[in-house]
């Protein structure tokens, strides 16, 4: 039975016994591309550090004058600093792939007009403006 | 495994962790994370950052940065698991621990953000 012209296909249900060449656990550094796309996966570790930043603040702040300082203390040390420069970059590299990616995953129509993907892209560029420029000056007014 | 009919759910955590990530993530640790600690702005005080944490609102906002955020990561790392370190094999259990650590951090979140407003409030 070979509905799909495959000669290894044995019927429904069955596993077509094809070789499979092992792949090595260090695959995505062969190429530039496979290396950006894990650097983009890579960069959730670095989200999920930021949430965590974020709620050490929030916790610090609410407990009182003490704790803030110590958050702010221990946020200036150098391995803090360090894993936060890092962290930043990961930050920027998620949100641009994440907006340049954002026309494709959504398609928005003015009327019966399909709005241009630049014009898209933008809109998230600019939301990304204003947010970041509001809460720095919620924090810094 | 987590079972396929909430894939399209856990799609759109993604989807929305995200945008949420990549619109309020990068300058929340600008400032607090560098900016602030290394004295490159002039530091904000208590009454200040509580007020502006602490607002409802705001606490609001912030906790769904927060467990959205979570749920993009748990997604992104499972399949970075899964292929980068080819561990497929696996995968219930890593998405058990996962996504267990994003609902487990989002109550977290509720906790720590609550604090804050009940902290303003006096």
């Amino acid at each position: 039975m070979s509905t799909r012209g495959d000669a290894a296909y044995q019927g429904p249900g069955s596993q077509p016994r094809t070789y499979r060449r092992p792949v090595s656990i260090l695959w995505w550094l062969h190429k530039r591309s496979y290396a950006f796309f894990v650097l983009r996966e890579l960069s959730a570790v670095f989200v999920a550090w930021a949430v965590v930043l974020v709620l050490l603040l929030v916790r610090a702040v609410a407990l009182g004058e003490a704790e803030y300082r110590g958050f702010l203390d221990w946020a200036g040390t150098p391995w803090v600093v360090v894993l936060d420069v890092v962290t930043l970059a990961f930050l920027v590299l998620h949100a641009v792939t994440w907006f340049n990616l954002t026309p494709a995953a959504m398609v928005v129509r003015v009327g019966s007009r399909r709005l241009p993907p630049a014009a898209v892209a933008g809109g998230a560029y600019a939301a990304w403006v204003v947010v970041s420029a509001l809460v720095a000056w919620l924090v810094m007014r | 495994m987590v079972k396929r009919r909430s894939e399209p759910l856990l799609w759109l955590l993604f989807s929305a962790g995200g945008v949420m990530a990549a619109i309020f993530l990068p300058v929340l640790v600008f400032l607090f994370g560098l900016a602030i600690p290394l004295g490159w702005l002039p530091e904000p005080s208590r009454e200040r950052v509580l007020g502006v944490l602490g607002h409802p609102l705001v606490a609001l906002v912030l906790l769904g940065v927060c467990a959205l955020a979570l749920f993009h990561w748990a997604q992104r790392f499972r399949y970075t698991l899964f292929d980068g370190l080819k561990l497929k094999a696996h995968q219930g259990v890593i998405n058990r621990t996962v996504y267990t650590l994003a609902v487990v951090g989002s109550v977290a979140a509720l906790a720590v953000l609550w604090q804050a407003v009940a902290a303003r409030a006096g």
